[in-house]
Protein backbone atom coordinates (compact mmCIF):
# COMPACT_ATOMS: atom_id res chain seq x y z
CA UNK A 1 0.00 0.00 0.00
CA UNK A 2 1.40 3.40 -0.95
CA UNK A 3 0.72 6.55 1.07
CA UNK A 4 -1.22 7.98 -1.86
CA UNK A 5 -3.43 4.90 -1.80
CA UNK A 6 -3.80 5.19 1.95
CA UNK A 7 -4.75 8.86 1.81
CA UNK A 8 -7.39 8.08 -0.80
CA UNK A 9 -9.12 5.93 1.81
CA UNK A 10 -9.55 8.89 4.18
CA UNK A 11 -11.79 11.49 2.54
CA UNK A 12 -11.53 13.74 5.61
CA UNK A 13 -7.90 14.43 4.76
CA UNK A 14 -9.08 16.54 1.82
CA UNK A 15 -10.80 18.94 4.20
CA UNK A 16 -9.88 22.61 3.98
CA UNK A 17 -9.74 24.52 7.25
CA UNK A 18 -9.72 28.32 7.05
CA UNK A 19 -8.90 27.91 3.36
CA UNK A 20 -5.84 25.79 4.05
CA UNK A 21 -5.42 22.05 3.63
CA UNK A 22 -5.99 20.17 6.86
CA UNK A 23 -2.86 18.71 8.44
CA UNK A 24 -4.14 16.34 11.09
CA UNK A 25 -1.50 15.72 13.75
CA UNK A 26 -3.75 14.81 16.66
CA UNK A 27 -3.83 11.10 15.90
CA UNK A 28 -2.97 10.06 19.43
CA UNK A 29 -6.28 11.59 20.55
CA UNK A 30 -8.24 9.84 17.82
CA UNK A 31 -7.32 8.51 14.40
CA UNK A 32 -9.40 9.14 11.30
CA UNK A 33 -11.56 6.36 9.88
CA UNK A 34 -10.88 4.80 6.49
CA UNK A 35 -13.75 4.29 4.05
CA UNK A 36 -13.78 0.55 4.75
CA UNK A 37 -14.68 1.26 8.39
CA UNK A 38 -17.42 3.70 7.46
CA UNK A 39 -18.78 1.27 4.85
CA UNK A 40 -18.74 -1.57 7.37
CA UNK A 41 -20.75 0.47 9.86
CA UNK A 42 -23.19 1.60 7.18
CA UNK A 43 -23.72 -1.96 5.93
CA UNK A 44 -24.40 -3.21 9.44
CA UNK A 45 -26.92 -0.48 10.19
CA UNK A 46 -28.64 -0.67 6.82
CA UNK A 47 -28.35 -4.36 6.17
CA UNK A 48 -28.18 -6.39 9.35
CA UNK A 49 -29.29 -4.35 12.33
CA UNK A 50 -30.56 -6.71 15.02
CA UNK A 51 -29.67 -7.42 18.61
CA UNK A 52 -27.03 -10.08 18.82
CA UNK A 53 -26.93 -13.55 20.38
CA UNK A 54 -30.52 -14.00 21.50
CA UNK A 55 -32.93 -13.97 18.60
CA UNK A 56 -33.26 -16.84 16.11
CA UNK A 57 -34.08 -14.71 13.07
CA UNK A 58 -31.88 -14.14 10.04
CA UNK A 59 -30.77 -10.57 10.76
CA UNK A 60 -29.79 -11.45 14.31
CA UNK A 61 -27.66 -14.29 13.01
CA UNK A 62 -25.88 -11.92 10.61
CA UNK A 63 -25.31 -9.33 13.32
CA UNK A 64 -24.04 -12.00 15.71
CA UNK A 65 -21.65 -13.38 13.09
CA UNK A 66 -20.26 -9.90 12.44
CA UNK A 67 -19.80 -9.24 16.15
CA UNK A 68 -18.21 -12.59 16.95
CA UNK A 69 -16.12 -12.35 13.79
CA UNK A 70 -14.62 -9.19 15.22
CA UNK A 71 -13.64 -11.15 18.32
CA UNK A 72 -11.75 -13.63 16.18
CA UNK A 73 -10.04 -10.78 14.33
CA UNK A 74 -8.95 -9.11 17.59
CA UNK A 75 -7.69 -12.46 18.86
CA UNK A 76 -5.49 -12.91 15.81
CA UNK A 77 -4.39 -9.26 15.90
CA UNK A 78 -3.17 -9.62 19.49
CA UNK A 79 -2.15 -13.26 19.03
CA UNK A 80 -4.18 -14.20 22.09
CA UNK A 81 -4.41 -17.93 22.66
CA UNK A 82 -8.22 -18.07 22.80
CA UNK A 83 -11.17 -15.96 21.64
CA UNK A 84 -12.67 -16.12 25.16
CA UNK A 85 -9.82 -13.92 26.29
CA UNK A 86 -11.13 -11.00 24.23
CA UNK A 87 -13.72 -8.88 26.07
CA UNK A 88 -15.43 -6.06 24.19
CA UNK A 89 -15.84 -2.79 26.07
CA UNK A 90 -16.58 0.81 25.10
CA UNK A 91 -12.90 1.77 25.11
CA UNK A 92 -9.61 1.49 26.98
CA UNK A 93 -11.01 3.50 29.89
CA UNK A 94 -13.90 1.07 30.29
CA UNK A 95 -11.50 -1.87 29.98
CA UNK A 96 -9.35 -0.60 32.82
CA UNK A 97 -12.33 0.26 34.99
CA UNK A 98 -13.68 -3.24 34.46
CA UNK A 99 -10.35 -4.73 35.44
CA UNK A 100 -9.76 -2.52 38.47
CA UNK A 101 -13.24 -3.25 39.74
CA UNK A 102 -13.47 -7.00 39.11
CA UNK A 103 -9.86 -7.92 39.74
CA UNK A 104 -9.74 -5.60 42.72
CA UNK A 105 -12.85 -7.04 44.27
CA UNK A 106 -11.19 -10.42 44.68
CA UNK A 107 -7.47 -9.83 44.70
CA UNK A 108 -6.88 -6.44 46.35
CA UNK A 109 -7.49 -6.02 50.07
CA UNK A 110 -6.70 -3.57 52.83
CA UNK A 111 -3.00 -2.75 53.01
CA UNK A 112 -2.27 -4.28 49.59
CA UNK A 113 -0.43 -2.29 46.95
CA UNK A 114 -1.13 -1.36 43.35
CA UNK A 115 1.61 0.13 41.16
CA UNK A 116 1.04 2.57 38.30
CA UNK A 117 3.67 4.66 36.54
CA UNK A 118 3.98 8.45 36.69
CA UNK A 119 3.56 8.53 32.91
CA UNK A 120 0.03 7.12 32.81
CA UNK A 121 -3.06 8.56 31.21
CA UNK A 122 -5.71 9.44 33.82
CA UNK A 123 -7.63 6.38 32.64
CA UNK A 124 -4.88 4.17 34.00
CA UNK A 125 -4.66 6.08 37.30
CA UNK A 126 -8.12 7.02 38.51
CA UNK A 127 -9.72 3.52 38.32
CA UNK A 128 -6.88 2.26 40.54
CA UNK A 129 -7.22 5.22 42.88
CA UNK A 130 -10.92 4.48 43.23
CA UNK A 131 -10.14 0.84 43.94
CA UNK A 132 -7.51 1.74 46.55
CA UNK A 133 -9.92 4.14 48.27
CA UNK A 134 -12.60 1.46 48.32
CA UNK A 135 -10.30 -1.23 49.68
CA UNK A 136 -7.93 0.75 51.84
CA UNK A 137 -5.09 -0.27 49.54
CA UNK A 138 -2.03 1.80 48.64
CA UNK A 139 -1.30 3.24 45.20
CA UNK A 140 2.43 3.36 44.49
CA UNK A 141 4.01 5.34 41.68
CA UNK A 142 6.75 4.09 39.37
CA UNK A 143 8.80 7.02 38.12
CA UNK A 144 10.48 6.92 34.70
CA UNK A 145 14.22 7.11 34.11
CA UNK A 146 15.80 10.41 33.10
CA UNK A 147 15.23 9.59 29.41
CA UNK A 148 11.49 8.98 29.94
CA UNK A 149 11.45 5.18 29.83
CA UNK A 150 10.19 2.88 32.55
CA UNK A 151 12.90 0.59 33.83
CA UNK A 152 13.19 -2.81 35.44
CA UNK A 153 15.60 -1.35 38.03
CA UNK A 154 13.13 1.21 39.35
CA UNK A 155 10.23 -1.23 39.22
CA UNK A 156 12.14 -3.79 41.27
CA UNK A 157 12.60 -1.33 44.14
CA UNK A 158 8.81 -0.89 44.37
CA UNK A 159 7.68 -4.51 44.30
CA UNK A 160 6.79 -5.99 47.69
CA UNK A 161 4.89 -9.08 48.84
CA UNK A 162 1.84 -6.78 49.13
CA UNK A 163 1.94 -5.76 45.44
CA UNK A 164 -1.17 -7.19 43.75
CA UNK A 165 -1.03 -5.72 40.26
CA UNK A 166 1.14 -3.41 38.15
CA UNK A 167 -0.54 -1.17 35.54
CA UNK A 168 1.66 0.51 32.94
CA UNK A 169 1.40 2.05 29.50
CA UNK A 170 2.94 0.29 26.54
CA UNK A 171 3.59 3.75 25.07
CA UNK A 172 2.94 6.91 27.09
CA UNK A 173 0.48 9.18 25.28
CA UNK A 174 2.68 12.12 26.21
CA UNK A 175 6.24 10.86 25.85
CA UNK A 176 5.76 8.62 22.81
CA UNK A 177 8.33 6.08 24.00
CA UNK A 178 7.88 2.30 23.74
CA UNK A 179 8.40 0.93 27.23
CA UNK A 180 10.29 -2.37 27.67
CA UNK A 181 7.05 -4.10 28.55
CA UNK A 182 8.28 -7.64 28.09
CA UNK A 183 11.11 -7.13 30.59
CA UNK A 184 8.84 -5.32 33.04
CA UNK A 185 6.31 -8.15 32.85
CA UNK A 186 9.03 -10.75 33.44
CA UNK A 187 10.18 -9.00 36.60
CA UNK A 188 6.63 -8.83 37.95
CA UNK A 189 5.98 -12.45 37.09
CA UNK A 190 9.09 -13.59 38.91
CA UNK A 191 7.37 -12.15 41.98
CA UNK A 192 4.01 -13.66 40.99
CA UNK A 193 2.44 -10.27 40.21
CA UNK A 194 0.12 -9.80 37.20
CA UNK A 195 0.51 -6.85 34.81
CA UNK A 196 -1.98 -4.74 32.88
CA UNK A 197 -0.57 -3.04 29.82
CA UNK A 198 -2.49 0.05 28.70
CA UNK A 199 -2.13 -0.35 24.96
CA UNK A 200 -4.18 2.65 23.82
CA UNK A 201 -1.14 4.02 21.98
CA UNK A 202 0.90 0.83 21.81
CA UNK A 203 -1.58 -1.10 19.71
CA UNK A 204 -1.44 1.58 17.02
CA UNK A 205 2.33 1.56 16.61
CA UNK A 206 3.65 -1.82 17.65
CA UNK A 207 2.99 -5.32 16.46
CA UNK A 208 1.34 -6.85 19.51
CA UNK A 209 1.81 -10.43 20.59
CA UNK A 210 0.29 -10.80 24.04
CA UNK A 211 1.70 -14.30 24.39
CA UNK A 212 5.19 -13.07 23.68
CA UNK A 213 4.81 -10.04 25.98
CA UNK A 214 3.23 -12.44 28.45
CA UNK A 215 1.21 -9.61 29.98
CA UNK A 216 -1.86 -10.69 31.93
CA UNK A 217 -4.11 -7.94 30.59
CA UNK A 218 -3.93 -5.63 27.59
CA UNK A 219 -6.41 -2.79 27.04
CA UNK A 220 -7.05 -0.63 23.99
CA UNK A 221 -9.61 1.61 22.30
CA UNK A 222 -10.98 1.07 18.81
CA UNK A 223 -11.15 4.72 17.80
CA UNK A 224 -7.40 5.28 18.09
CA UNK A 225 -6.81 2.42 15.67
CA UNK A 226 -9.27 3.58 12.97
CA UNK A 227 -12.39 1.73 14.22
CA UNK A 228 -15.69 3.31 15.25
CA UNK A 229 -15.84 5.21 18.54
CA UNK A 230 -17.34 3.38 21.47
CA UNK A 231 -15.40 0.21 20.80
CA UNK A 232 -12.67 -1.19 22.98
CA UNK A 233 -11.00 -4.35 24.11
CA UNK A 234 -9.79 -5.92 27.29
CA UNK A 235 -7.57 -8.89 26.69
CA UNK A 236 -7.07 -11.04 29.76
CA UNK A 237 -5.50 -14.40 30.40
CA UNK A 238 -8.23 -16.95 30.89
CA UNK A 239 -7.03 -17.98 34.35
CA UNK A 240 -7.49 -14.40 35.61
CA UNK A 241 -10.74 -13.67 33.80
CA UNK A 242 -12.24 -16.87 35.15
CA UNK A 243 -11.24 -15.95 38.70
CA UNK A 244 -12.75 -12.46 38.43
CA UNK A 245 -16.41 -11.72 39.27
CA UNK A 246 -18.62 -9.97 36.67
CA UNK A 247 -18.33 -6.19 36.44
CA UNK A 248 -21.88 -5.29 35.49
CA UNK A 249 -24.99 -7.40 35.77
CA UNK A 250 -27.79 -7.89 33.27
CA UNK A 251 -28.33 -8.95 29.70
CA UNK A 252 -26.33 -11.81 28.25
CA UNK A 253 -23.87 -12.17 31.11
CA UNK A 254 -26.01 -14.71 32.93
CA UNK A 255 -26.50 -18.44 32.81
CA UNK A 256 -29.61 -18.63 34.99
CA UNK A 257 -31.26 -15.95 37.09
CA UNK A 258 -33.14 -16.94 40.24
CA UNK A 259 -33.95 -14.91 43.32
CA UNK A 260 -32.14 -17.61 45.23
CA UNK A 261 -28.99 -16.84 43.25
CA UNK A 262 -27.73 -16.16 39.72
CA UNK A 263 -25.08 -18.06 37.82
CA UNK A 264 -23.01 -16.40 35.18
CA UNK A 265 -22.34 -17.07 31.55
CA UNK A 266 -18.92 -18.42 30.59
CA UNK A 267 -16.23 -16.14 29.13
CA UNK A 268 -16.35 -13.81 27.34
CA UNK A 269 -20.06 -13.10 27.86
CA UNK A 270 -19.64 -12.94 31.63
CA UNK A 271 -18.12 -9.48 31.14
CA UNK A 272 -20.42 -8.24 28.38
CA UNK A 273 -23.56 -7.13 30.21
CA UNK A 274 -26.34 -5.30 28.44
CA UNK A 275 -26.81 -4.63 24.75
CA UNK A 276 -23.43 -4.50 23.11
CA UNK A 277 -22.29 -1.92 20.57
CA UNK A 278 -22.98 -4.39 17.79
CA UNK A 279 -23.10 -1.84 14.97
CA UNK A 280 -19.64 -0.57 15.83
CA UNK A 281 -17.64 -3.53 17.14
CA UNK A 282 -17.42 -5.25 13.70
CA UNK A 283 -15.66 -2.13 12.33
CA UNK A 284 -12.65 -3.40 14.23
CA UNK A 285 -12.19 -5.92 11.41
CA UNK A 286 -11.53 -3.47 8.54
CA UNK A 287 -9.77 -1.15 11.02
CA UNK A 288 -7.29 -3.77 12.16
CA UNK A 289 -6.86 -4.99 8.58
CA UNK A 290 -5.93 -1.45 7.62
CA UNK A 291 -3.62 -1.00 10.62
CA UNK A 292 -1.78 -4.19 9.76
CA UNK A 293 -1.32 -3.49 6.07
CA UNK A 294 -0.24 0.11 6.78
CA UNK A 295 2.26 -1.15 9.31
CA UNK A 296 3.64 -3.68 6.84
CA UNK A 297 3.92 -1.18 3.98
CA UNK A 298 7.57 -0.46 3.16
CA UNK A 299 6.67 3.02 1.94
CA UNK A 300 4.85 3.83 5.17
CA UNK A 301 7.74 2.51 7.25
CA UNK A 302 10.19 4.70 5.33
CA UNK A 303 7.98 7.77 5.52
CA UNK A 304 7.32 7.32 9.25
CA UNK A 305 11.04 7.00 9.88
CA UNK A 306 11.74 10.07 7.76
CA UNK A 307 9.08 12.03 9.71
CA UNK A 308 10.49 10.84 13.02
CA UNK A 309 14.05 11.82 12.08
CA UNK A 310 13.04 15.15 10.62
CA UNK A 311 10.79 16.29 13.47
CA UNK A 312 13.11 14.96 16.18
CA UNK A 313 16.05 16.84 14.69
CA UNK A 314 14.07 20.04 14.13
CA UNK A 315 12.72 20.07 17.68
CA UNK A 316 15.96 19.12 19.44
CA UNK A 317 18.17 21.50 17.43
CA UNK A 318 16.04 24.48 18.41
CA UNK A 319 17.25 26.05 21.68
CA UNK A 320 13.82 27.54 22.34
CA UNK A 321 12.21 24.10 22.40
CA UNK A 322 12.27 21.49 25.14
CA UNK A 323 11.28 18.00 23.97
CA UNK A 324 10.12 15.69 26.77
CA UNK A 325 11.24 12.07 26.86
CA UNK A 326 14.76 12.38 25.49
CA UNK A 327 15.22 8.73 24.50
CA UNK A 328 15.71 8.55 20.76
CA UNK A 329 15.64 4.83 20.10
CA UNK A 330 12.32 3.95 21.67
CA UNK A 331 10.46 6.87 20.10
CA UNK A 332 7.43 6.66 17.86
CA UNK A 333 6.43 9.68 15.72
CA UNK A 334 4.74 11.40 18.66
CA UNK A 335 6.32 14.46 20.24
CA UNK A 336 5.35 16.52 23.28
CA UNK A 337 7.27 19.71 23.82
CA UNK A 338 7.32 23.18 25.28
CA UNK A 339 8.55 26.42 23.76
CA UNK A 340 10.34 28.62 26.26
CA UNK A 341 8.38 31.73 27.20
CA UNK A 342 5.40 30.72 25.03
CA UNK A 343 2.12 29.25 26.22
CA UNK A 344 1.24 25.95 24.54
CA UNK A 345 -2.31 27.08 23.98
CA UNK A 346 -1.23 30.13 21.98
CA UNK A 347 0.82 27.91 19.71
CA UNK A 348 -2.07 25.49 19.23
CA UNK A 349 -4.43 28.34 18.33
CA UNK A 350 -2.10 29.80 15.74
CA UNK A 351 -1.24 26.40 14.26
CA UNK A 352 -4.98 25.75 14.00
CA UNK A 353 -5.38 28.85 11.85
CA UNK A 354 -2.58 27.50 9.67
CA UNK A 355 -4.65 24.34 9.16
CA UNK A 356 -2.70 22.15 11.58
CA UNK A 357 -4.55 20.16 14.24
CA UNK A 358 -2.34 19.60 17.29
CA UNK A 359 -3.08 18.90 20.93
CA UNK A 360 -2.25 21.28 23.76
CA UNK A 361 -2.66 21.05 27.50
CA UNK A 362 -2.20 18.28 30.00
CA UNK A 363 -3.23 15.47 27.65
CA UNK A 364 -5.07 13.63 30.42
CA UNK A 365 -1.80 13.13 32.27
CA UNK A 366 -1.78 15.76 35.01
CA UNK A 367 0.52 13.78 37.32
CA UNK A 368 3.08 13.51 34.51
CA UNK A 369 2.83 17.27 33.91
CA UNK A 370 3.50 17.84 37.61
CA UNK A 371 6.40 15.40 37.46
CA UNK A 372 7.87 17.26 34.47
CA UNK A 373 7.17 20.62 36.16
CA UNK A 374 5.00 22.05 33.37
CA UNK A 375 1.39 23.27 33.21
CA UNK A 376 0.90 21.73 29.80
CA UNK A 377 2.63 20.82 26.56
CA UNK A 378 2.05 20.83 22.84
CA UNK A 379 1.76 17.42 21.21
CA UNK A 380 1.94 16.30 17.59
CA UNK A 381 1.27 12.67 16.70
CA UNK A 382 1.62 11.23 13.22
CA UNK A 383 -0.33 8.43 11.51
CA UNK A 384 0.48 6.36 8.40
CA UNK A 385 -1.50 8.82 6.25
CA UNK A 386 0.73 11.71 7.30
CA UNK A 387 3.58 12.70 5.01
CA UNK A 388 7.06 14.13 5.41
CA UNK A 389 5.78 17.15 3.50
CA UNK A 390 3.19 17.71 6.24
CA UNK A 391 5.89 17.35 8.88
CA UNK A 392 7.94 20.02 7.12
CA UNK A 393 4.93 22.31 6.87
CA UNK A 394 4.32 21.78 10.57
CA UNK A 395 7.89 22.74 11.53
CA UNK A 396 7.79 25.79 9.26
CA UNK A 397 4.45 26.86 10.74
CA UNK A 398 5.68 26.24 14.28
CA UNK A 399 8.66 28.50 13.70
CA UNK A 400 6.43 31.19 12.29
CA UNK A 401 4.06 30.89 15.27
CA UNK A 402 6.99 31.17 17.68
CA UNK A 403 8.17 34.31 15.87
CA UNK A 404 4.71 35.84 16.27
CA UNK A 405 4.56 35.03 19.97
CA UNK A 406 8.04 35.73 21.27
CA UNK B 1 -14.42 58.39 23.83
CA UNK B 2 -17.83 57.00 24.68
CA UNK B 3 -18.41 53.29 25.11
CA UNK B 4 -20.15 53.15 21.74
CA UNK B 5 -17.34 55.03 20.00
CA UNK B 6 -14.72 52.75 21.52
CA UNK B 7 -16.59 49.64 20.42
CA UNK B 8 -16.94 51.06 16.92
CA UNK B 9 -13.22 51.74 16.81
CA UNK B 10 -12.42 48.13 17.66
CA UNK B 11 -14.88 46.81 15.11
CA UNK B 12 -13.15 48.96 12.50
CA UNK B 13 -9.71 47.84 13.63
CA UNK B 14 -10.72 44.23 13.28
CA UNK B 15 -12.24 44.76 9.86
CA UNK B 16 -8.84 45.86 8.55
CA UNK B 17 -7.67 42.27 8.65
CA UNK B 18 -9.08 39.61 6.37
CA UNK B 19 -7.27 36.67 7.87
CA UNK B 20 -7.66 35.40 11.38
CA UNK B 21 -3.95 34.94 11.62
CA UNK B 22 -3.58 38.71 11.22
CA UNK B 23 -6.27 39.28 13.83
CA UNK B 24 -4.30 37.08 16.19
CA UNK B 25 -1.23 39.19 15.53
CA UNK B 26 -3.28 42.22 16.50
CA UNK B 27 -4.43 40.48 19.70
CA UNK B 28 -0.86 39.39 20.47
CA UNK B 29 0.31 43.00 20.15
CA UNK B 30 -2.50 44.10 22.46
CA UNK B 31 -1.47 41.40 24.91
CA UNK B 32 2.16 42.41 24.81
CA UNK B 33 1.37 46.08 25.40
CA UNK B 34 -0.87 45.44 28.39
CA UNK B 35 0.32 47.21 31.52
CA UNK B 36 2.23 44.91 33.87
CA UNK B 37 0.06 43.28 36.49
CA UNK B 38 1.65 43.05 39.95
CA UNK B 39 2.62 39.50 40.98
CA UNK B 40 1.01 39.94 44.41
CA UNK B 41 -2.33 40.53 42.74
CA UNK B 42 -2.24 37.12 41.06
CA UNK B 43 -4.43 35.59 43.73
CA UNK B 44 -7.01 32.86 43.59
CA UNK B 45 -9.93 35.28 44.01
CA UNK B 46 -8.81 37.33 41.00
CA UNK B 47 -8.51 34.25 38.79
CA UNK B 48 -11.30 33.94 36.23
CA UNK B 49 -12.81 30.50 36.43
CA UNK B 50 -13.55 28.59 33.24
CA UNK B 51 -10.47 29.58 31.22
CA UNK B 52 -7.99 26.98 30.05
CA UNK B 53 -5.08 29.32 30.60
CA UNK B 54 -4.88 31.41 33.76
CA UNK B 55 -6.47 34.87 33.59
CA UNK B 56 -6.49 37.36 36.46
CA UNK B 57 -8.77 40.38 36.54
CA UNK B 58 -8.83 43.18 39.07
CA UNK B 59 -11.10 46.23 39.31
CA UNK B 60 -10.72 49.48 41.22
CA UNK B 61 -13.33 52.15 41.57
CA UNK B 62 -12.28 55.81 41.24
CA UNK B 63 -14.76 58.70 41.16
CA UNK B 64 -17.63 56.41 40.29
CA UNK B 65 -15.82 54.64 37.49
CA UNK B 66 -14.36 51.17 37.29
CA UNK B 67 -10.78 50.65 36.18
CA UNK B 68 -9.69 47.16 35.22
CA UNK B 69 -6.27 45.57 35.17
CA UNK B 70 -5.57 42.02 34.00
CA UNK B 71 -3.01 39.42 33.07
CA UNK B 72 -2.78 35.95 31.58
CA UNK B 73 -0.04 33.38 31.06
CA UNK B 74 -1.22 32.90 27.46
CA UNK B 75 -0.64 35.86 25.18
CA UNK B 76 -3.70 35.60 22.92
CA UNK B 77 -5.93 35.32 25.97
CA UNK B 78 -4.09 38.31 27.37
CA UNK B 79 -4.84 40.16 24.14
CA UNK B 80 -8.52 39.30 24.45
CA UNK B 81 -8.80 40.48 28.05
CA UNK B 82 -6.79 43.56 27.09
CA UNK B 83 -9.32 44.28 24.35
CA UNK B 84 -12.20 43.91 26.79
CA UNK B 85 -10.72 46.15 29.45
CA UNK B 86 -9.76 48.81 26.89
CA UNK B 87 -13.48 49.03 26.18
CA UNK B 88 -14.87 48.82 29.69
CA UNK B 89 -12.22 50.51 31.84
CA UNK B 90 -13.19 53.99 32.93
CA UNK B 91 -16.92 53.34 32.59
CA UNK B 92 -19.54 53.54 35.30
CA UNK B 93 -21.03 50.41 36.84
CA UNK B 94 -24.38 51.30 35.22
CA UNK B 95 -22.85 51.61 31.76
CA UNK B 96 -21.15 48.25 32.00
CA UNK B 97 -24.13 46.47 33.54
CA UNK B 98 -26.41 47.80 30.81
CA UNK B 99 -24.10 46.78 27.97
CA UNK B 100 -24.83 43.60 25.99
CA UNK B 101 -21.20 42.95 24.96
CA UNK B 102 -22.55 42.47 21.45
CA UNK B 103 -19.44 43.92 19.82
CA UNK B 104 -17.62 40.68 20.68
CA UNK B 105 -19.98 38.87 18.34
CA UNK B 106 -19.62 41.61 15.72
CA UNK B 107 -15.89 41.12 15.44
CA UNK B 108 -16.47 37.35 15.31
CA UNK B 109 -14.17 36.73 18.22
CA UNK B 110 -16.13 34.05 19.98
CA UNK B 111 -16.81 32.06 16.80
CA UNK B 112 -13.14 31.99 15.94
CA UNK B 113 -11.91 30.65 19.21
CA UNK B 114 -11.70 27.02 20.18
CA UNK B 115 -14.71 25.95 22.28
CA UNK B 116 -12.62 26.03 25.46
CA UNK B 117 -11.38 29.54 24.68
CA UNK B 118 -14.88 30.65 23.73
CA UNK B 119 -16.05 29.48 27.16
CA UNK B 120 -13.15 31.40 28.64
CA UNK B 121 -14.28 34.52 26.81
CA UNK B 122 -17.79 34.11 28.19
CA UNK B 123 -16.28 33.76 31.67
CA UNK B 124 -14.27 36.96 31.18
CA UNK B 125 -17.39 38.87 30.10
CA UNK B 126 -19.42 37.48 33.01
CA UNK B 127 -16.68 38.42 35.47
CA UNK B 128 -16.57 42.01 34.19
CA UNK B 129 -20.38 42.22 34.41
CA UNK B 130 -20.38 40.73 37.89
CA UNK B 131 -17.77 43.16 39.10
CA UNK B 132 -19.89 46.01 37.76
CA UNK B 133 -23.14 44.72 39.20
CA UNK B 134 -22.01 43.40 42.55
CA UNK B 135 -18.57 44.81 43.23
CA UNK B 136 -15.92 42.47 44.55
Amino acid sequence: MTITEIRAQFPILNTQVYGKPLVYLDNAATAQRPEAVVDCWKQLVEGSNANIHRAVHHLAAQATDAYEGARDRVRSFLNASAREEIIFTSGATASINLLASSFGQVFVNQGDEVIVSACEHHSNIVPWQLLCERKGAILKVLEPEEDGLLSVQKLQTLLTPRTKIVAIAHISNVLGLVNPVKELVAVCHSAGIPVLVDGAQGVVHEKIDVQDLDCDFYAFSGHKIYAATGTGVLYGKKKWLEAMPPYMGGGEMIETVKFSGTTYAPLPMKFEAGTQNFNAVPTLVPALDFAESARESKEVQQEQKAILDYVYTALTENDQIVLYGSNRQARIPLFSFAVKGVHHEDLALILDKMGIAVRSGQMCAEPLMDYLGVTGLLRVSFAPYNTLEEAKYFIKSLNRAIEMLV
Amino acid sequence: MTLEEKKQEIIEDFSLYDEWLDKYEYLIELGKSLEPFPEEKKTEDRLIKGCQSRVWLDAEEKEGKLYFTADSDAIITKGIISLLISVYSGRTREEIAADDFGFVAEIGLKENLSPTRANGLVSMINTIKNLAENGR
